[in-house]
C-alpha cells in the first residue's frame, strides 16, 4: 500500500468522525465542508509552523541559480508522466513534446538542471493522472481537503495515489535518498510559493472558499488545456451553482 | 497540490502589468493596449529601486496612474457581487466598488512586489473588428513551469476599451469572489458585506504600515 492510500484511508476515517458538522452555506460541489474545513486549519498550521519557516530559509540561505537547477531537476524527472499522461490522454504529439524536453534537458541540461528546451520552444506541460481520468469522462466527485497534501476532489484523490505510485523519485532506492529527494522536492515547491500564498492572505475575506472556489476552476481549466467552454458570467444568476460534471 | 492555485495566483502579479495603459488613445486595440502597458509597466519597475525595495506608495501610485483608469471595476464588484446587487442602493453599490476596488489594489501591489523577470507572450487577438467584447490572451514564462496564461475579457466603452475581468491560470479572479459576497451577504446583507470588505482593507493597511514584509 503506497502512502497516498493510507492518506487517504485516514482522511476518510476523519471525514467520517468530523464530517456530520453542519455549515450556514451548504455548497452541492462541497458535502464535506465542515470536515475538510478541519483539514484546511490544521495544514494551515502545519504550514506556518513548519513548512513555511523551512522553505524560507531554504530561499534566504540557496542564491536564485541553485534553487532554478533544484526546480529545474525535479520538473525534469516529472516530465516522463506528464509524458505517459498526454499519451493516456491521446495526445502523442504533446507526449512527445514531454519526452523530448527529458531527453534534451537531461543531456544538454546537465541532468535537467537547465532548462534548454523551453528556451527552444517545447512547452512545458502541466498533466497527472487526475486530469486523465477527467479527461476520460470522470466526474469531479466531491471536493476534499487531503492532510498535509491540500486542496483536492475525489476523483483527483485517486489520481494522486496513481502520481504517487509511478513517481520516479518516490521510487527511488535506497530510502534515504529517496526521503532526502522527496523532502528538498516539496522545499523547493513551497519556496517558490511563498510570495503567491502571502497574496492568498491578503485577498481572500475566507481563504478556505477563496482556495477551493480557485482549485475547482483551476482544474476544470486543466482538464480542457486552458480552453474549457466559454462561461461568460451572466451578472443575475444565483451562485452557488452546482457544478458541471468536471 | 496547491501549487496549482497559488501559481495561478502568482499571475495576479502580472494581472496587473499586463493592463492597457494610459500611453494608448480610445481607439487603440485591445490586444496592442495590453502589450503596450505590459512593457511600460515592467520597464518603470525594472528600473525603479524603491519599488524594488517594496516602496508600497510607490507601487500603489503606479498601478493608479498606469492601471486603474483601464478596468471596469463597477462591472467587476457587480459580476462578484452577483444577484444582490440589483437590490443594492446606488450609494450601496458606490461603498461596494470603492472597497472592492481598494482590496484589488493591495493584492495588486504585493504581487508587483514580487516581479522578477518573467518574459511575456503576447497571442494574436482572435476577433472580429466588430467585436466589442474580447479576449486578451497573454502567457508568462517561467523556465521549468508551465507558462502562466492570462486571459483578459475586455469590453469597448465609450472611453476606450476596458477589462472586467481578469483570467489566471483558469481561475477568473471575478468569480472567484463570488461564493465569498454571496455568504457574507446571506448572512449579514449588502451593509454586512461593505463591513467584511472595509474591516479587511483597514487590517491589511495596519499591517502595510507595520512592515514591508
Amino acid at each position: 500500500m503506497t502512502r497516498g492510500a493510507q492518506i487517504l484511508l485516514l482522511a476518510l476515517a476523519v471525514a467520517g468522525a468530523g464530517g456530520c458538522a453542519s455549515v450556514p452555506n451548504p455548497d452541492p460541489r462541497d458535502p464535506l465542508e465542515g470536515f475538510n474545513r478541519s483539514v484546511f486549519r490544521f495544514n494551515d498550521a502545519f504550514d506556518k509552523a513548519v513548512a513555511k519557516p523551512v522553505a524560507t530559509a531554504y530561499k534566504d540561505v540557496l542564491p536564485n541559480p541553485v534553487r532554478n537547477g533544484v526546480r529545474n531537476f525535479f520538473s525534469n524527472i516529472a516530465d516522463l508522466l506528464i509524458g505517459a499522461n498526454n499519451l493516456l490522454q491521446g495526445k502523442p504529439e504533446e507526449a512527445l513534446t514531454d519526452w523530448g524536453r527529458f531527453a534534451f534537458n537531461t543531456t544538454f541540461g546537465v541532468l535537467g538542471i537547465a532548462d534548454w528546451a523551453t528556451d527552444m520552444g517545447l512547452d512545458k506541460h502541466d498533466e497527472d493522472f487526475g486530469q486523465t481520468f477527467g479527461r476520460w469522462g470522470a466526474g469531479s466527485g466531491p471536493y476534499i481537503v487531503l492532510p498535509f497534501l491540500g486542496p483536492s476532489d475525489a476523483r483527483d484523490s485517486v489520481g494522486t495515489v496513481f502520481d504517487w505510485h509511478f513517481d520516479p523519485v518516490g521510487n527511488h532506492y535506497p530510502v534515504d535518498e529517496r526521503n532526502a529527494a522527496v523532502l528538498l522536492r516539496v522545499t523547493s515547491q513551497r519556496a517558490d510559493l511563498l510570495d503567491a500564498s502571502r497574496l492568498l492572505e491578503q485577498a481572500a475575506l475566507d481563504p478556505y472558499l477563496f482556495v477551493r472556489d480557485a482549485y475547482l476552476q483551476r482544474r476544470r481549466s486543466l482538464i480542457y488545456d486552458g480552453r474549457p467552454p466559454r462561461e461568460r458570467l451572466p451578472e443575475d444568476d444565483a451562485p452557488p451553482a452546482a457544478a458541471p460534471g468536471g | 497540490m496547491l501549487d496549482y492555485i497559488a501559481r495561478a495566483f502568482l499571475g495576479l502579479a502580472f494581472a496587473s502589468l499586463a493592463a492597457p495603459a494610459g500611453a494608448a488613445g480610445a481607439d487603440t486595440p485591445p490586444d496592442v493596449l495590453v502589450k503596450n502597458v505590459t512593457l511600460e509597466v515592467v520597464q518603470i519597475i525594472k528600473s525603479d529601486k524603491e519599488i524594488q525595495s517594496g516602496n508600497r506608495r510607490k507601487i500603489v501610485d503606479l498601478i493608479e496612474a498606469k492601471v486603474l483608469p483601464h478596468f471596469d471595476f463597477s462591472t467587476m464588484t457587480a459580476t462578484a457581487v452577483g444577484l444582490s446587487w440589483r437590490k443594492a442602493t446606488p450609494e450601496q453599490k458606490e461603498r461596494l466598488t470603492q472597497e472592492f476596488k481598494t482590496l484589488l489594489v493591495r493584492t495588486y501591489a504585493s504581487a508587483l512586489a514580487a516581479y522578477s523577470d518573467q518574459k511575456f507572450d503576447f497571442r494574436p487577438l482572435h476577433a472580429k473588428p466588430a467585436d466589442t467584447d474580447v479576449t486578451v490572451q497573454v502567457r508568462i514564462l517561467q523556465p521549468g513551469s508551465q507558462p502562466v496564461t492570462l486571459d483578459y475579457g475586455m469590453e469597448e466603452t465609450a472611453s476606450g476599451w476596458k477589462a472586467y475581468d481578469v483570467v489566471v491560470g483558469g481561475v477568473s479572479l471575478v468569480a472567484n469572489y463570488r461564493t465569498e459576497f454571496a455568504n457574507i451577504v446571506r448572512a449579514e446583507g449588502i451593509d454586512g458585506l461593505i463591513r467584511n470588505l472595509h474591516e479587511k482593507n483597514e487590517s491589511l493597511a495596519r499591517s502595510g504600515e507595520q512592515g514591508k514584509k
